[in-house]
């Protein structure tokens, strides 16, 4: 059994490619239905973002399943299949395990750690079992993808450092104030960078917000917004003391506060940190003021170097993290291995003939009975083995052709608790599924 | 004395583990390694303190006389309040700091000469053993605000030149670096100041003058005021930030040149007999 992916991602598409192609979330039952019909494929799944569309599904012919599952993208969306194909990437085996365990764990996002990936996968698997189109081998998978996605999360800082400037601002405050909670922001212009940036700060528990505008109305509304307070814009400065940090976006033409009132501000806060964010073109604040004590002066370009960072980190991260899938695609390896018929068989086989064994020496060497005896009672036991077998072994012999063989291979390997065999190779060409 | 010797080893030993531990946790983030760092330190300071213990029943004297002793007893104090800092702060940073210290103070007791000599007459008061311990645990304070200190530093320049290196992600806030600096100085300045005081009373005892003015307790003096003004500039004036961890840095160069420079370099009454061979 093979595990395929056929698709096209941010990395393959552009956006009018992608948009054509994608699902409805809506009316996901009939496009997996379809797609469960096409007779190469044993399990389907399809997985469709703003980014991506994918589509998971098992095989037995994983040749003839791509070809069928290329056309039935473009077929589907009444595509011209030449229009899409050049875009289409399609995956097997060891491949297509990895690239699913990447996408949940989000490695293959646009930006790399971004969180809504794994729901989205969730989602689209919530439909597939919902409309029955995943069966034994899906099932397991897609839990497997979870539970890895859970790992990477947990065990890599993947997803730790924020990659948007006004969340970054966040970051910087709790890494000069730690907590935020008894902190607060004046905002200096009511524009909306500005308030996006504050209501990020706000978001994340700061007690008090001050607003002053040129137009005080304006500042009056802003106040009322965030429960704050509007202060009068030619006194702003005489309160600065009083905030902890500073998000500033007027559209003054010229500095609006200068190094040297700062300096005095920073007096008269005995010295407790500023932390102070100019988001205006051109600058509001003096970039002198960054050279005081205790002030921390950032503008949207260092804003934007501190997320340029944040992404080299999560990329380091990010090496962790394949080292951890690498690790999962072979315990993955291994349990599919054991849904392999001939294996299966030969060690059922095995076992119970170890059984009858043990159980025919126990016996004779209680009985003393003489060789012709013990012959009988050879052949007598090896008898019932095999009639027990007989139909047993041509049900999971049929099973190999059928949609649900998977089931009765797992059923009889945990009822007889059969070992799994040890996959030492796993190589897409040399993996159960392409060998039938 | 091999007994002596074997657990020196172990505690040894279990500071390194620690180190490694805290190390691979802040590097790694492996949160459960910081929780195994912590019960191993605790393991290896309880185990010191035994040896202590029996050092002291051995002897008969407080064994805190050689330069050996001396130095394993520093490292003991460092671990000690690093565990006693570690109940409010959990930061796996200060602990590779404070272990790695602990180390390195514990290498150097190895180093120092092991000789048990007949006790100093002059050492034989209960004023000696006090003036050690305040002295020390204050040391110990102050060796956690030098390693906020440099921490802060490093921290407040990455933040405002805006070039982060790794080293940026792993540290803790600006904010809990200079609560760490402030809450070391005031647990050490009165430890320090109670060791000045009881060093007197047992000079007063001995040699019936408290104060001789010998480079050591001048030095003492100085590095009292350095940290004395930090702690006024702290509480009166409103001194915080990279004022305050710069203070705490000069303080503690001050207090191991007291410590160390003033026996190795300068000659007085508190140079350790063992260390300079004096007969």
């Amino acid at each position: 059994m093979n595990i395929l992916v056929v698709g096209l991602s941010h990395k393959t598409a552009p956006v009018e490619i992608r948009e054509k192609v994608a699902f409805s979330p809506t009316a996901m039952a009939d496009p997996l239905r379809k797609m469960l019909a096409l007779e190469s494929v044993s399990e389907a799944l399809i997985v469709s973002t703003c980014n991506r569309v994918e589509l998971y599904a098992t095989s037995r012919d994983p040749e003839r399943a791509i070809a069928q599952l290329r056309h039935f993208l473009a077929e589907f969306h009444g595509l011209d299949f030449d229009k899409i194909d050049e875009h289409l990437y399609d995956l097997r085996g060891e491949d297509a395990i990895r690239h699913v365990l990447r996408v949940s764990s989000s490695l293959d996002s646009m930006i790399i750690g971004e969180p809504q990936i794994l729901g989205q996968i969730k989602t689209a698997y919530g439909y597939a079992s919902e409309f029955k189109t995943a069966g034994l081998i899906l099932n397991r998978f897609m839990h497997k993808a979870f539970s890895v996605a859970k790992r990477v999360r947990t065990e890599t800082a993947i997803a730790s450092n924020a990659v948007s400037v006004s969340f970054a601002a966040v970051e910087l405050a709790r890494k000069i104030f730690d907590k935020l909670e008894n902190k607060t922001v004046m905002l200096i212009g009511a524009g909306e960078m500005c308030e996006l940036a504050a209501r990020h700060f706000i978001n994340n528990g700061i007690a008090e917000v001050l607003v002053t505008n040129r137009t005080f109305s304006r500042a009056e509304k802003l106040a009322a917004e965030f429960n704050g307070r509007a202060v009068a814009f030619d006194n702003f400065q005489d309160q600065l003391h009083q905030a902890d940090i500073v998000l500033s976006s007027t559209g003054a033409p010229g500095y609006v506060l200068e190094a040297k009132k700062l300096t005095e501000v920073i007096k008269l806060r005995r010295n407790k940190p500023m932390f102070i964010i100019d988001i205006a073109v051109p600058r509001d604040i003096e970039p002198k003021v960054n050279k005081i004590d205790n002030v921390y002066l950032y503008d949207v370009d260092d804003l934007q170097g501190v997320v340029q960072a944040n992404m080299k980190e999560r990329k380091k991260e990010a090496d962790k993290a394949e080292t951890i899938i690498e690790e999962e695609i072979l315990q993955f390896y291994r349990w599919l291995s054991t849904l392999e018929v001939k294996p299966t068989i030969v060690s059922l086989r095995k076992k119970l003939e170890d059984l009858r064994q043990t159980e025919v020496q126990k016996t004779l060497s209680n009985l003393s009975a003489d060789d012709k005896t013990a012959k009988s009672i050879d052949a007598l036991t090896r008898a019932i083995i095999n009639k027990i077998l007989h139909q047993p072994t041509s049900i999971l012999k049929d099973a190999q052709n059928s949609e649900n063989g998977n089931i009765y291979i797992d059923a009889v390997r945990t009822l007889f608790d059969l070992p799994a065999p040890v996959a030492e190779n796993p190589d897409p060409t040399d993996n159960p599924g392409s060998k039938n | 004395m091999s007994a002596h010797i074997i657990l020196f080893k172990i505690v040894l030993i279990c500071y390194l583990v620690a180190t490694i531990l805290y190390l691979i946790q802040v590097v790694g983030r492996k949160e459960n390694l910081g929780k195994t760092a912590r019960w191993v330190l605790l393991a290896g300071a309880i185990i010191q303190f035994i040896t202590f213990i029996t050092r002291f029943i051995q002897l008969g004297h407080t064994p805190v006389t050689t330069l050996h002793e001396s130095l394993s007893f520093f490292a003991w104090c460092m671990v000690a309040f690093y565990l006693f800092f570690d109940l409010r702060y959990r930061l796996s940073v200060m602990g590779a700091f404070s272990s790695g210290l602990a180390v390195i103070t514990m290498l150097g007791s190895g180093i120092a000469p092991n000789a048990v000599e007949p006790l100093n007459p002059a050492l034989n008061s209960w004023w000696f053993p006090l003036h050690v311990t305040f002295a020390f645990l204050g040391n110990a304070a102050f060796a956690l605000a030098f390693g906020a200190g440099i921490m802060y530093l490093l921290q407040d320049r990455m933040l405002k030149s805006k070039r982060f290196s790794t080293l940026y992600y792993r540290l803790p806030s600006l904010d809990t670096l200079d609560n760490i600096n402030y809450r070391a100085l005031s647990f050490g300045f009165p430890l320090m100041t109670l060791g000045i005081i009881t060093g007197a009373a047992w000079a007063e005892s001995v040699w019936g003058t408290y104060w001789s003015w010998d480079p050591k307790e001048t030095w003492a003096l100085m590095t009292w005021f350095v940290y004395a003004a930090l702690l006024h500039g702290r509480m009166s004036i409103g001194w915080r930030g990279r004022r305050a961890a710069i203070f705490a840095i000069i303080g503690f160069a001050c207090l191991l040149f007291t410590f160390l420079g003033a026996n190795l370099f300068l000659n007085g009454m508190h140079t350790f007999d063992a260390l300079i061979g004096k007969p």
